[in-house]
Parts: C-alpha cells; structure tokens; sequence
C-alpha cells in the first residue's frame, strides 16, 4: 500500500509553491512559505537542487532523472518530497489548458 | 543527515540570520516591570526612516524572510506603517508585538487588508489584576479591545503572547481558551532577567515547581503553542520538549536595537553582547558576518561547570542571557536549572555585583528620586 501511495507522487507533476522562497545554505536551504509563515530545513543539497527543477519537468520522477539522481535513492527522495508537500512548501501543479 | 549535525551547522552560524529581532524604538506608553529593552522614552538618536529603509534593502539582499518588530511600542513611530509596507514590499514578512494600544477599529481594517503581516498582542494576565501588575495600569483593558479589533476587522489568526511569570503559570489553559475563543494563537515565552527584568527577575520568574508545570503542559497540551524554542532548559525534566534545542544567539538570531546597535540577541542589551551597529561600514551584514563577538558566539561553546552532568546534552546549559543577567558564569548552569545545580550559586552572588542593562530608557519619575531634580517632567 505504501507503495502506491510513493509510486503516484513519484508520477505527480510537482512544482515548489509559488509563495515560497528558498535561501541557499551550507546544509542545503531554508525554504520559507509566505502564506502559511512556516519555515522548513531542506537538509539535503540534492533535494534542493531537485526542488528547483520540478516546475520544468512533467514529473517527480522526471526530475530526478534530470537531476541524474541513482533510481536507488528515489524512494528516500519521494518521502522527503512527501513531507515538503505536506508542508505546502511543494504542491501538486495545477492542471493546465 | 541527521537532525543533530543540522543543529551542529546552525551552531556554527549562517549566512544571514534566520530570526531577527529589531527594536524599532524604544518610546512607549507603557513601562512593563520585565520590559527586556528598559523602555519608556524614545533615544534622540534612533533610527531614521531612511536609515530603517536602508536596513531593510540590506535584509532584503540577505534573503532574511521575516523580520521580528517590537520596542518599546513600535506603532508609536510616525513611520511605523511605512516601514511595514516598505518591508513587505521588498519580501520580508513582518511580525511585530504591540500592547495593542494603538490598534483601533481602524488600524485594525488597515492592518487586516495588509499581506505578511503577523501581530503579537502581549498580555501577562488572564484578569486585569493579574496583567496590570507587570503590565501596568489598564493595559489588559487595552490588550483585550486591540484583540477584538483584530478579530472584528477580519485579520485572521493573530497572536497572543504571554511571559510566564510566577503569577500567571496556573492560567496557562485559560490563555490558550482565550486565544481559541478569538480564532488566534497562543505564544509563551519565558521570562528574562534582562532590561527592567534583572530587578523584578527574582519575585516574578516561576518557581520550580512550577517550571515542571510549564513543562507538561508544553509536552500535553502546547502542540499548536508557539514557545520561540525559549524553554529549552526545561529539556532536563524528560523528554525533548519541539523546537530547536540550542541558543541562537549570534548564531541564526540577533537584534537591531532602535539606534541601530546590533545584539547577540533580544534578551542581551549589554555593551558585551554588543556586535557593532548597522550605522558602521559594511552595514548590517558586515557586523553579522565579521564581528568578533559573533565569530566567538559560534565557537563550539565550553559546558563548564555542567561537563559532569548527565542532562547537559539535553538543556546545553540554558540561556546565556539569564546566566549572564543573575551574575553567574557564562558556562555554569542557568539559574532555572531544573536539577537545582544554580541554586546555591545564586545564593553566593551579590546583587549588587550583578551586571546592569547598558541602556536605560524608563520614563523617569520625579518623585522616585528625591535627592536629584528632574530634568524634564514630561513623560514623552
């Protein structure tokens, strides 16, 4: 079961939300969320240089390819990305046209 | 990586500061006996609103995403809106704490159609007996109205923030019943020895049985409690209290105060916790970035006295201000340790000897000093 649940938003088209800001820090970043005034440590350089990808990319999964990330790590940055959606930090991209 | 080298990297210090605090004035209408920054009259040589501007673009290009305002009664600068707005702007979010004295139904729409705006309403009582005691005279009245201004004005979930004090720890649930009822957020914090606090400190801080009672009922009730990571000492009693378990201060905390001298952090107005000034070369970030006492803030910190205790990775020691303020070393136990370890050596110090806040600007009273003629009566 859980693994559905990693398996859909592996498959989600994400995007960082569009009021948060993120600040580049030696342990990766500081995401801040305008709106909700919550502030996350993204402790991870490769989940903050995946983060930045996810709007040019059509899913989760196609940004850590593109980020050249080992499909071996991919479950490990589907809960991270899991925790920075329930977080609001990350959303799901609205669906266009 | 694990959480504890996050808290390892963030003792080493960062960039820009993550929490920053700044007095914006330190003119205000009320003289609270704990008040952190001794206030009451307005310094000749505050901040001006160009030089608050120039601040500001300084945080902006620093990426700092809120800032934290206060005083004094910030609202009682003339320019107090125009430099949220400027602040808000430019992409720092403002919170700012206020007795709540000038938010009128007015201020109150004007406040509530305004985005990143967070408000911090103090009150230090659940009745005015209990408020106006520290707080002084009418100012739960005042506390309260400001409250129902914000709620009827539609401003959403603003904040309630109270010091916990020996005489208001047994209202804790009534505080959270309170800020329920208004739709808002509780906030404690825990009283400091510093500014009018060192005088008042010893009959107002909770006793220690008391300071157990904080701490359950932070672990039991306080999970949408906001507590500003202030009772890590209480750590020592079991389980981690939320939060980071470490003191900020230089470290991702400081404070601006109003004249633009940059501080450790809010709770340490003191020539020794004095990094430089945001008027100096270089600015703010130079200050942040390459004052002395910052890069000493940074260094991996001596446990002292607490070496042998078996609690010390879980309080750190507690809060340099409150040891510093009480007289006792720096690296020795906080004066609320909850093992009793400081309570000999509080015993062993002399008041007298203990330092004294830099600044002080209470309004003075005429009548306080028989012996010395006022140079002005005039309380502004």
């Amino acid at each position: 079961m859980r693994r559905v649940l990693t398996l859909s938003l592996l498959d989600a088209p994400l995007e960082l939300d569009p009021q948060v800001a993120l600040r580049p820090e030696p342990f990766g970043a500081l995401a801040y969320h305008y709106g909700n005034r919550r502030l996350v440590f993204m402790k991870h350089h490769d989940v903050v240089v995946v983060a930045e990808q996810l709007a040019s990319h059509p899913s989760l999964s196609a940004a850590l390819r593109a980020c050249a990330i080992a499909e071996s790590r991919w479950p490990a940055f589907a809960k991270a990305f899991a925790a920075l959606t329930e977080s609001e930090i990350v959303r799901e991209r609205p669906v266009t046209g | 990586m694990s959480a504890q080298s996050l808290v390892d990297q963030l003792k080493g210090g960062l960039d820009a500061p993550i929490c920053l605090t700044w007095e914006l004035t330190y003119a205000c209408n009320l003289q609270c006996v704990h008040c952190l920054s001794s206030s009451g009259r307005r310094d000749p040589h505050e901040l001006t609103t160009a030089e608050a501007k120039r601040v500001l673009d300084e945080l902006r290009d620093l990426q700092v995403f809120y800032i934290n305002l206060g005083g004094g009664e910030p609202m009682v600068r003339g320019d107090f809106f125009e430099l949220v707005e400027y602040s808000v702007t430019n992409g720092i979010g403002v919170k700012f704490s206020t007795n709540g004295a000038f938010i009128d139904a007015d201020k109150a729409r004007r406040l509530a159609a305004m985005d990143y705006i967070d408000i911090q309403i103090s009150i230090d009582g659940l009745d005015a007996a209990t408020n106006d005691a520290v707080r002084g005279s009418g100012s739960y009245a005042m506390a309260r109205r400001a409250m129902h201004n914000l709620a009827a004005a539609g401003f959403g979930p603003f904040k309630i923030s109270v010091v916990v004090t020996r005489h208001n720890v047994g209202q804790l649930d009534g505080f959270k019943a309170l800020a329920d009822s208004y739709g808002a957020q509780l906030r404690i914090t825990r009283l400091r020895p510093s500014g009018r606090g060192a005088d008042t400190w010893h009959d107002l801080h909770p006793t220690n049985i008391q300071q157990r009672q904080i701490y359950e009922w932070l672990l039991h009730k306080g999970e949408t409690v906001l507590t500003g990571d202030s009772f890590f000492h209480l750590n020592a009693l079991g389980e981690p209290l939320p939060g980071l378990n470490m003191c900020g201060a230089g470290r991702v905390v400081c404070l601006i105060d109003p004249i633009g001298d940059v501080y450790a952090c809010p709770f340490v107005i003191h020539d020794q916790f004095r990094a430089g000034s945001v008027r100096d070369e270089g600015g703010f970030a130079q200050v942040w970035r390459h004052s002395e006492l910052f890069h000493e803030l940074r260094e991996p910190q001596s446990a002292g006295a607490c070496a042998s205790c078996g609690s010390y990775d879980s309080c750190q020691g507690g809060c340099m201000a409150a040891k510093f303020f009480t007289g006792l070393p720096l690296d020795g136990p906080d004066p609320e340790c909850v093992a009793g370890e400081a309570d000999a050596m509080l015993g062993a110090v002399h008041v007298e000897l203990t330092p004294r806040p830099s600044l002080d600007h209470s309004h003075r009273h005429p009548h306080s000093h028989p012996g010395r003629r006022p140079l002005s009566v005039s309380t502004r």
